[in-house]
């Protein structure tokens, strides 16, 4: 039946279902953020909550009215500063590590790296994220008690901690993308000069791969910022401005989760918890133009 | 001069040396750490868990008493009846949009606006799509936590990962291939039926069942979605879809392995942490089996294509 | 046979394209389908249906209990729900998510009126709540006084109040839970608003507050009765009055809450039916009590959304 289609016809099919599958993907996305928009930005139109409140308010108490506005207090600075934190630190952690053993699978054991070391690291990226947060609960949260002498141990750095396990594996694999990108030229050019293998890796390897490891922890840290339930399971969840590593705390994604289903959409409480969904939104958003400015600057990442 | 200079030449080679071989000691040391972690990690769970998975009625009983009783056998069928879901809606849409993307749109606006979107989407964490989907589907649609709201969810997860790999895919097959085609007259839409996907099929298994692995362990995009609970009993022999206890309804709600993780992993009773060990394990498993088999069946698919 | 081939894997293709289609058709007119099947599923005399519920956890065990025997007498039904706090479960009944929200207070304290006023109340139990510390705290009677400055932050030694010097830990639930807002509202006042002092960590349910209490030293934090376990902390004197039910019947234990269980007016039969039975002598008669909890009837005072006390 379908053999006799004219050939034109037939392209017209293709080009119709594929191009329909596009469209409806792109839909969904423009969508999710309109709608992710929409309510997000309702607290402030609708409900009228003031911006500059909401983002530098240190108050952050759903249940609370504030007498001075009638409104729940929503100062989402507490939330803001500790999802940086854990990000910044996660990163800081994960960072070394994992260049440092993209370094040695790429320049030192090629063969041991490709045959051991990359599906070992894989296999890190397959473990899912509640796993992780299994395991920080009870052994790196007992650990912290442990050696900080603290009755908690829940707090912001065990939530780096298990993070930077997290992201080894994002940044190492694209950091080794990245070295291994870099032309044999350059290494043979400066070996031959004279330079020992680390000289070589430092200052000329590591320097062309710059922008794609740039990407590789760009990617890591998007990762970072939005995860969320490995996070709930070990940083406590109060909702106060952190004042130590191993306070409680609580970040964007971890609040949305314990209260989002708690207040009826529409409610001024909801509302607020959208517009830190916008805020983790813009963020992911934010994450990829400095990828793609970073990719139109420098050498052209992997794609 | 030459002489004068010498001694601290060496001096500098010398330092050069000692520099490599620290650098070279500080990176096995590092490599070392994190193969020592993974492995660790990896025999912690299933040396916690493996255990419970041998406990009669684990796998096979339905949960009680909140999830701190009883087996996962709901949360095992469950996860994999969301997976399933997940792929039949997620394959054919990623297949045809890279297919799209890669032979009838190569350069222009379109795929500019289509790949940045895609990116856009791979990028947004679990946790907004989860609110996205609850607001769309599970209150919008009026479908309420349901699996079919959990496996639209983890397609908007899924896409941007599969796009990714066929496209890819697509892109490796030679240019000389799809020219042939065209020369012996075929149109685009057969080249790509006949040719380009069959070639590319080795890459696209290994991708979808890759992607599998990841679409197993999300639990933040379901938490709103599909919900926390599975239903008391199921009836796998029911064929009457819109029955609740069938197990193949899909306005069911359900839970997924991860999603009981996260239920139970604080509740404090000892036979509460051996279930969530036992999942833990069960899913690492699943996981790593999905791992193995992608790499199995691409070599293997791969291995037939050529012999043909 | 290349042709069979080309047209056999045309068909694929072409047939691939109609699956995906189908499949967006199906999931767009799901909706209907969904609300027939969990609406009016039933028709002869045997029940049909399905039931959802969420809400507090603290007495999410009966709500089981009750449902297992419920579907062992009606078999084409299905309950199923998760306990993830009185707010959750309030919200997600009014926004249709679930059948019924289990709640440990009214849903006037929760939603909006006009919300709340289209929700009906089942008042399944009662249920004492206590303070609970760790098992090293030497202290085991807080005044109701005392206990508010524990639980604002005013206090925050033991030695203040009658214990060894260490730093209390004060362990919160999260701001949606009906024991929390249970628990403050007897030792804060009726109808004060929930405390801005947040403690050192907030928990998702009683559960988690029970694996904490457990491994935490100079903690305190409230529970209610069914989840106390001696042997992980202890549950303490209130005014010199001990936590027990003969005690709450009475109100000479001041915290306590009753059970809502809250359905749509418009509910359909099976969820009213389980409500019902919710209500009958099968689960007040023995289940109740059998779960750790009271039952309404044997209460000698009453307590309204404003959280008066009054006499029967």
């Amino acid at each position: 039946m379908a053999k006799q289609m004219p050939k034109r016809s037939l392209e017209k099919v293709g080009l119709s279902v594929t191009g329909a599958c596009v469209a409806l993907v792109t839909l969904v996305v423009v969508a999710l953020i309109v709608m992710v928009a929409q309510r997000g930005l309702s607290t402030f139109i609708k409900d009228g909550v003031d911006v500059l409140n909401f983002f530098t308010g240190t108050v952050w108490n759903l249940a609370v009215t504030d007498e001075a506005t009638g409104l729940p207090f929503t100062g989402a600075l507490p939330l803001i500063v500790t999802s940086f934190a854990v990000t910044i630190i996660s990163t800081v952690i994960a960072l070394p590590i994992a260049i440092g053993s993209a370094i040695y699978v790429v320049e030192i054991q090629p063969k041991f790296g490709q045959k051991y070391f990359q599906p070992l690291i894989e296999l890190l990226v397959g473990i899912p994220s509640v796993v992780f947060g299994l395991i920080g609960f009870h052994v790196i949260v007992s650990a912290v008690r442990a050696i900080f002498n603290v009755e908690m141990g829940l707090g912001i750095l065990p939530g780096s901690i298990v993070l930077a396990l997290m992201i080894l594996p994002t940044i190492t694999t694209l950091s080794i993308d990245a070295l291994r990108a870099v032309p044999d030229s350059y290494r043979q050019g400066s070996l031959a000069l004279g330079y020992t293998r680390w000289q070589t890796i430092w200052h000329v390897v590591l320097k062309s791969a710059t922008p794609s490891l740039m990407t590789a922890v760009i990617l890591g840290m998007t990762r970072a910022f939005g995860e969320t339930l490995a996070v709930r399971m070990v940083i406590g969840g109060v909702e106060a401005m952190p004042t130590s590593l191993i306070d409680s705390a609580s970040t964007i994604t971890t609040t949305l989760t314990t209260s989002m289903a708690v207040y009826a959409t529409g409610s001024v409480q909801n509302d607020a918890l959208w517009t830190l969904g916008l805020l983790l939104m813009g963020m992911s958003l934010f994450f990829i133009l400095i990828i793609h400015l970073i990719g139109a600057k420098g050498a052209k990442s992997r794609g | 001069m030459a002489n004068a200079t010498a001694p601290a030449q060496d001096a500098r080679i010398k330092r050069s040396m000692r520099n490599d071989k620290i650098a070279t000691g500080i990176l096995t040391v590092i490599v070392a750490i994190v193969m020592a972690i993974v492995v660790s990690m990896v025999v912690y769970i299933l040396f916690q868990g493996v255990g419970q998975l041998f406990q009669p009625g684990f796998l096979t009983e339905a949960s009680r008493s909140n999830g701190t009783e009883g087996g996962i056998a709901y949360q095992l069928f469950d996860s994999f009846y969301l997976l399933v879901l997940t792929l039949i809606i997620s394959v054919p849409i990623s297949l045809f949009a890279a297919v799209f993307l890669v032979e009838y749109a190569p350069d222009g606006p379109v795929t500019k606006i289509a790949s940045t979107a895609i990116e856009t989407l791979s990028s947004l964490p679990s946790i907004v799509v989860g609110m996205f989907g609850f607001l769309m589907f599970s209150v919008n649609f009026g479908w309420g936590y349901s699996l079919i709201s959990g496996a639209i969810a983890l397609t908007m997860f899924n896409i941007p990962i599969l796009t990714r790999v066929i496209t890819q895919a697509l892109e490796d097959v030679p240019a000389s291939q799809r020219d042939a085609c065209l020369a012996m007259g075929l149109t685009r839409w057969e080249t790509t039926i006949h040719v380009l996907i069959p070639a590319a099929m080795p890459a696209i298994v290994t991708g979808v069942v890759l992607s599998a692995g990841r679409v197993f362990g999300e639990a933040a995009a379901l938490l709103f979605t599909s919900g926390m609970s599975s239903p008391a009993r199921l009836n796998f022999l029911s064929l009457n879809f819109a029955s609740p206890t069938c197990a193949w309804n899909i306005f069911r709600p359900g839970e997924s392995l991860a999603v009981h993780i996260y239920k139970i992993y604080g509740e404090g009773s000892p036979e509460a942490q051996h279930i969530v060990w036992g999942t833990a394990a069960i899913l690492m498993i699943c996981v790593l089996l999905f791992n193995v088999l992608s790499r199995i069946a691409g070599k293997a698919l791969a291995r037939r294509m050529t012999a043909e | 046979m290349l042709d069979f081939n080309c047209s056999r894997r045309q068909f694929l293709g072409i047939f691939g394209g109609a699956a995906a289609v189908a499949g967006l058709g199906l999931a767009g007119c799901g909706g209907e389908t969904g609300g027939t099947a969990a609406g009016s599923a039933g028709g002869s005399s045997t029940l049909t249906g399905t039931v959802t519920y969420d809400g507090a956890s603290s007495f999410q065990a009966l709500v089981e209990a009750a449902a297992e025997q419920f579907m062992a007498e009606n078999p084409d039904v299905s309950i199923t729900g998760s306990g993830n706090g009185s707010g959750t479960g309030l919200t997600a009944v009014a926004d249709g998510t679930v059948t019924i929200g289990n709640s440990d207070v009214f849903a006037e304290t929760k939603l909006d009126a006009d919300q709340a006023a289209t929700l009906v109340d089942h008042e399944v139990a009662v249920v004492g709540m206590g303070p609970v510390v760790s098992l090293n705290v030497t202290v085991d009677d807080l005044s109701l006084d005392q206990l508010k400055g524990i639980f604002s932050g005013e206090i925050t030694n033991w030695s203040e109040v009658g214990g060894e010097d260490a730093e209390i830990h004060v362990l919160n639930r999260k701001s949606g839970s009906g024991t929390r807002a249970t628990f403050e509202a007897a030792v804060f006042g009726a109808g004060a608003e929930e405390s801005t002092f947040k403690g050192d960590a907030e928990l998702d349910k009683s559960g988690d507050v029970q694996t904490q209490m457990g491994s935490t030293d100079n903690a305190i934090s409230y529970l209610d009765f069914s989840h106390f376990d001696e042997t992980k902390f202890k549950a303490i004197k209130v005014n010199g009055v001990d936590p027990t039910d003969e005690n709450v019947t009475d109100n000479s234990f001041p915290i306590w809450a009753t059970e809502h269980m809250y359905c749509q007016e418009d509910a359909d039969e099976v969820t009213v039916a389980f409500l019902e039975y919710m209500l009958s002598d099968d689960v007040q008669g023995s289940l109740v009590e059998e779960q750790g909890f009271i039952p309404v009837s044997s209460m000698t005072v009453v307590k309204d959304a404003e959280g008066n006390v009054t006499e029967k």
